[in-house]
């Protein structure tokens, strides 16, 4: 399977906007190359003006990998419409969430799109819910456990 | 419409700024954004820790302030700085009652800490406690955290509870689970292997996500024990069939591809358990041929699904069937435009080349198309490809071919692999002792420092043992066109440690040894050595080790020892080196050039490094002197232990008390285990005066005790290693000078002028574009591809029986088959077509062979250009909304290009028709959204990369 060291996602200027590791990190700050990289391989994917990164093993396959990363984003503009950087830079934790639903333990867990936003969309509707009522925590995992 | 309610949603909540953070946050993230430089971002990201700090010390911080101080903290730690003082913090809010601060907490902590983090011990507990939870979004959340935060010591503490979830009634949390069972796997195998018959259960789920789930750990099963799952063949074939046939529903599909996620994976599986075994591959034909057949071959994902079923076919029982029309595939990829797929196409070319090798003539010039590519990670790849499909016919070119792209690189870690492979292949493959000893100068020149000490050591012992066999004629030859080469290398500057060490031993060995270089000569060349070099001690020592040898053949000659100056000097100034090492070995050569001939020739043989030397471990021939000793009444000698009083303490236990009572505390490492041998194996000592010091000879790394096993006695894998070598090396292989002949023209490309690149590259686009094979295809890369892949062409390969027999006769036959291989190239151009290549596809080649990444950033940067230019006319600090909307609108077509080739890159070899064909109301709906939100952020003022203006473009359009 693609066994996934680490997600990077590095914006034009170098800057690192999100890093997910299932491996130890060696956090080099431009690290963005289509290369094989000490015995692994990176495989990034540039939109607009990001990078996604993918380290995984040397004999995975590079286009599933490819792949990951655009159904990543795809998930991602489904879920902020019409996603751009700001969005990953400002809800930076969203975007975590929304890959620890596709990606666990350097595996690719779910592979539909659906599923992963409706998982999503129930922890949301908490949030939303905690947001509004914000005083009342208590009743909403009441409500939430029923 | 949904999303739009959500976007509106968040606008509604404008009082805090509307991506739902503080000003102070929007603040923080704004000024690092225009932080110009990674000095100004980290004073930036300082500032804000201090804050943090001082935030987090207050007294009753509302949750849901805290919650954002910790994705602060985040942030800060996401920017490579440290924010444990944090962490606690983060632990605490993995207590909390609310799923949203939970699953904050969770998060913050999964990226903090590591498994053997001390705070982990305080997460179990509420680990434990939210997988009982009725909310499965809190177990959801509390097994993501499992899978990063457990490790061998806590498994027990959470597995039977993630067991149980196994069968949970919601699929995600099924799911999850079998993905963290998976993990325990991972880490520590022993601790669950009773529980692996739990992954065949999830294999049946109803769901599919869980069924795909469970493949990722049943792969790994399969991986160490494909025999126990070969039940399961007809399982995942037929899952793998009915995920082909559509039935899975359809929120699977990805971009027209049914599941395609999990295809691979069953692929993947397949491939394991079909490898040497005939009959479960036969149940594999039917779906693979069919697949192979249905993929769709211009997504990403379809092509990733047909070069995992041509890893599978190569690996599972051959069906020439499937291997031809796994070829097919290969062909169109390395045709098509995309350097993702000539990469793929490359790898895959390589897994099947062992099946069947006429595969590779058929892509010979694509092959080398690649090979010549500017794009390095194609050209590494090719070079992978070369080295799976090295033969001695082909060695000097692939060789010669690496070096050369090895002198060229400076990435150190990859350096040091192909130079490895250099020497694997010169090793195994060498027509010639010559051509060998060359290219190993010139992997020693270029990367001396970076190869395994071990060549170095491996390169002295072949010179010195010759290539064995018979006649001592070739060896002294080889011997002296090594010193040759040597004395000729010597002038350059700056030569790695290593090579040096190997000169200055060949040189001391052989210098003088065919008597065509004095004594003088050779030393006054180590002296220079010594000099150029004289802050590297190893090569000091090798240098006079070799001055000592070299008189010392003197001495021994009868020749009288005339020390030049400089080797005077040299000697004198080792004698007050504040290296004892050196110290030493300055006074042996002085006492061994005092010596008379005889003693001397007894201490220093001339040519016997290969002879066995005989070591008396037991010292007997010192008894007799022990014995007369002490009959005049000297002590005898009481081995350690007994004279520690303590003879029955393990000996071990005894070295170490003695250790400590003799330091107190140690503060260098311990020894290594002492190899048997060792000590007196080290042939300076043996043949030295003085024996070196003995712990210098312990590791093999050190640089000093390097002199001592260069050859001989060195060590015993080293021997093991030759004795390989050796066989692959005789005169079988030597067959081959043929290939010199036809390949020396086709080295001109290599480092020909960039102008034949370009000129190859077009010749290949103008064959793709038009359909049209061969035309004119550069003589050069044919010849080339006439000596990498040999004989290719059918006359050739019928007569090459002829030449095996004619080779061993000589000269003859190499020339007739050079002119050969010019000829078949000759003949296959076929001929005319009616356009004319020559001009126009050069040009219009050229954009496509660049590296499509590259040409994506050229893309947006002119339409960053453009944009720039629009707003030169208005103001450019802070343009207003409509302008920017304009902006957008201008360099639509730049964008939908990126848009064309990231959902299809094949389909977007020309740019500019893709752009038309997408329509813009695509994302109709969302430019709306997007201009909001740009007005928005413009509102307040945050502009985080002002100096791109293509920041709010969605990043899939």
């Amino acid at each position: 399977m693609v066994h996934i060291h680490f997600v990077l996602l590095i914006s034009r200027q170098g800057k690192v906007r999100l890093t997910k590791c299932s491996e130890i990190l060696s956090r080099g700050p431009k690290l963005c190359n289509f290369v094989e990289w000490r015995g692994f391989k990176v495989v990034y994917k540039r939109y607009a003006s990001l990078y996604f990164c993918i380290c995984n093993d040397q004999d995975d396959n590079e286009l599933e990998t490819l792949s990951i990363i655009h159904h990543y984003v795809e998930t991602l503009d489904r879920y902020f419409g019409s996603v751009c950087e700001l969005d990953l830079i400002f809800n930076f934790h969203k975007a975590y969430f929304i890959l620890d639903e596709i990606l666990l333990a350097g595996e690719m867990q779910e592979t539909s799109k659906r599923t992963t936003l409706r998982l999503i969309a129930a922890q949301e509707e908490l949030l939303e819910a905690a947001k509004e009522e914000a005083s009342s925590l208590s009743s909403i995992i009441a409500q939430a456990t029923k | 419409m949904e999303q739009l309610k959500t976007i509106g949603r968040e606008l509604t909540m404008g009082s805090q700024g509307g991506f739902g953070q503080s000003k102070e946050f929007l603040d923080l993230v704004k000024s690092i954004g225009e932080a110009r430089s990674k000095a100004e971002e980290d004073r930036i990201v300082l500032r804000e820790i201090e804050t943090l700090k001082r935030r987090l010390l207050e007294p009753d911080i509302p949750k849901r302030k805290m919650k954002e101080y910790i994705i602060r903290l985040l942030y800060v730690e996401m920017l490579g700085h440290d924010a444990s003082f944090g962490y606690i913090h983060a632990v605490k809010m993995t207590h909390d009652d609310a799923l949203p601060l939970k699953r904050t907490g969770y998060l913050a902590v999964t990226l903090f800490l590591s498994d053997d983090h001390d705070l982990i011990i305080l997460i179990v507990n509420t680990i434990q406690k939210d997988l009982r939870s009725d909310n499965y979004l809190v177990v959801c959340a509390a097994l993501n955290a499992v899978c990063k935060l457990i490790n061998d010591e806590t498994i027990p503490a959470v597995l039977p509870q993630v067991v149980e979830l196994l069968g949970h009634s919601k699929e995600a949390v099924r799911k999850k689970a079998v993905m963290a069972l998976h993990r325990f796997y991972q880490k520590s195998p022993g601790a669950v292997s009773h529980l692996v018959s739990n992954f065949r259960k999830r294999l049946c789920d109803n769901d599919p996500g869980v069924m795909g789930a469970s493949l990722c750990p049943l792969f790994d099963l399969v991986t160490i024990d494909a025999k126990s799952y070969k039940d399961l063949v007809s399982s995942f074939v037929s899952i793998l069939k009915q995920v082909a046939e559509r039935r899975l529903p359809k929120s699977y599909d990805y971009h027209q591809m049914p599941a395609p996620f999990i295809q691979v994976k069953l692929l993947k599986i397949l491939a394991l358990l079909g490898s040497g075994d005939k009959q479960a591959s036969e149940s594999m034909y039917t779906v693979l041929g069919d697949i192979i057949r249905k993929s769709d071959s211009s997504t990403n994902i379809g092509n990733a699904v047909l070069y995992e079923c041509i890893c599978c076919v190569a690996s599972i029982h051959p069906n020439p069937k499937l291997l031809e029309s796994a070829a097919d595939v290969i062909a169109k990829f390395l045709k098509s435009d995309s350097h993702n797929l000539k990469y793929m196409g490359i790898d895959a070319l390589g897994r099947l080349i062992k099946l069947s090798p006429q595969i590779a003539e058929q892509h010979q010039l694509a092959v080398i198309d690649c090979l010549e590519d500017p794009d390095d990670t194609l050209k590494r790849k090719t070079f992978e490809l070369l080295y799976k499909m090295t033969k001695s016919s082909n060695v000097e070119v692939i060789v010669d071919r690496m070096v050369d792209y090895m002198i060229s690189i400076s990435d150190d870690h990859y350096k040091t692999y192909i130079a490895s492979r250099c020497v694997e292949l010169a090793e195994q493959f060498a027509p010639s002792n010559h051509w060998f000893i060359q290219t190993m100068n010139k992997v020693f020149e270029h990367a001396g420092d970076l190869v395994n000490i071990k060549v170095a050591h491996n390169l002295m012992r072949l010179i010195a043992e010759g290539f064995g066999e018979d006649d001592d004629a070739t060896d002294s030859q080889l011997r002296s066109s090594a010193v040759e080469s040597y004395l000729r290398i010597i002038g350059e500057p700056k030569l790695p440690s290593m090579f040096l060490q190997v000169i200055c031993w060949v040189l001391g060995e052989y210098g003088t040894a065919d008597g065509k270089h004095s004594a003088s000569y050779i030393s006054g060349k180590l002296c220079d050595i010594a000099e150029a070099y004289s802050n590297d001690e190893t090569v000091k020592a090798y240098a006079i080790s070799a001055l000592m040898k070299i008189y010392a053949f003197e001495v021994a000659a009868g020749r009288k020892v005339d020390m030049l100056p400089e080797c005077q000097s040299f000697i004198e100034e080792l004698l007050a080196s504040h290296s004892t090492d050196l110290q030493q070995r300055a006074y042996e050569l002085q006492a061994v050039v005092g010596l008379d001939a005889q003693a001397v020739q007894a201490i220093l043989p001339r040519d016997t490094r290969c002879e066995e030397i005989e070591v008396d471990k037991d010292l007997s021939f010192l008894n007799g002197y022990v014995d007369q000793a002490i009959e005049k009444g000297a002590q005898p000698y009481i081995a350690e232990d007994e004279r520690n009083g303590m003879g029955n303490v393990s000996n071990l236990r005894s070295q170490d008390q003695h250790e400590s009572i003799q330091h107190g505390l140690r503060f260098e490492a311990y020894e290594l285990p002492k190899p048997p041998m060792q000590s007196k194996v080290d042939p300076v000592s043996s043949t030295d005066v003085v024996p070196v010091p003995e712990a210098l000879s312990y590791r093999e790394t050190h640089p000093i005790s390097s002199v001592g096993s260069t050859s001989e006695a060195g060590s015993s894998e080293l021997k093991l290693r030759l004795d390989g070598v050796q066989k692959k090396w005789g005169r079988p292989t030597y067959s081959t000078p043929t290939s010199s002949t036809t390949n020396s023209p086709s080295e001109k490309p290599a480092n020909g002028a960039s102008h034949v690149d370009s000129a190859t590259a077009s010749y290949s686009k103008s064959r793709d574009s038009q359909n049209t094979k061969k035309t004119e295809i550069d003589p050069e890369k044919q010849k080339l591809a006439a000596s990498l892949f040999g004989g290719s062409s059918q006359p050739e390969r019928r007569s090459s029986t002829g030449h095996k027999a004619s080779r061993s006769s000589g000269g003859a036959a190499d020339g007739s088959r050079g002119s050969k291989a010019v000829e078949k190239t000759i003949q296959q151009p076929p001929p005319p077509d009616l356009l004319d290549f020559s001009d126009e596809p050069t040009v219009t080649s050229a954009l496509p062979s660049v590296d499509p990444f590259k040409q994506l950033e050229g893309l947006l940067d002119s339409s960053m250009s453009s944009t720039t230019n629009h707003n030169a006319g208005t103001a450019t600090i802070a343009p207003d909304i409509m302008s920017l909307y304009g902006d957008s609108t201008a360099s639509q077509d730049s964008l939908d290009i990126f848009h064309g080739l990231s959902t299809e890159p094949t389909g977007a070899t020309s740019g500019e028709t893709t752009v038309t064909t997408l329509p813009q109301s695509v994302k109709g709906p969302n430019a709306k959204d997007a201009l909001e939100k740009d007005a928005l952020v413009r509102q307040m003022g945050v502009n985080p990369t002002s100096q791109n203006p293509n920041l709010f473009r969605d990043l899939l359009g």
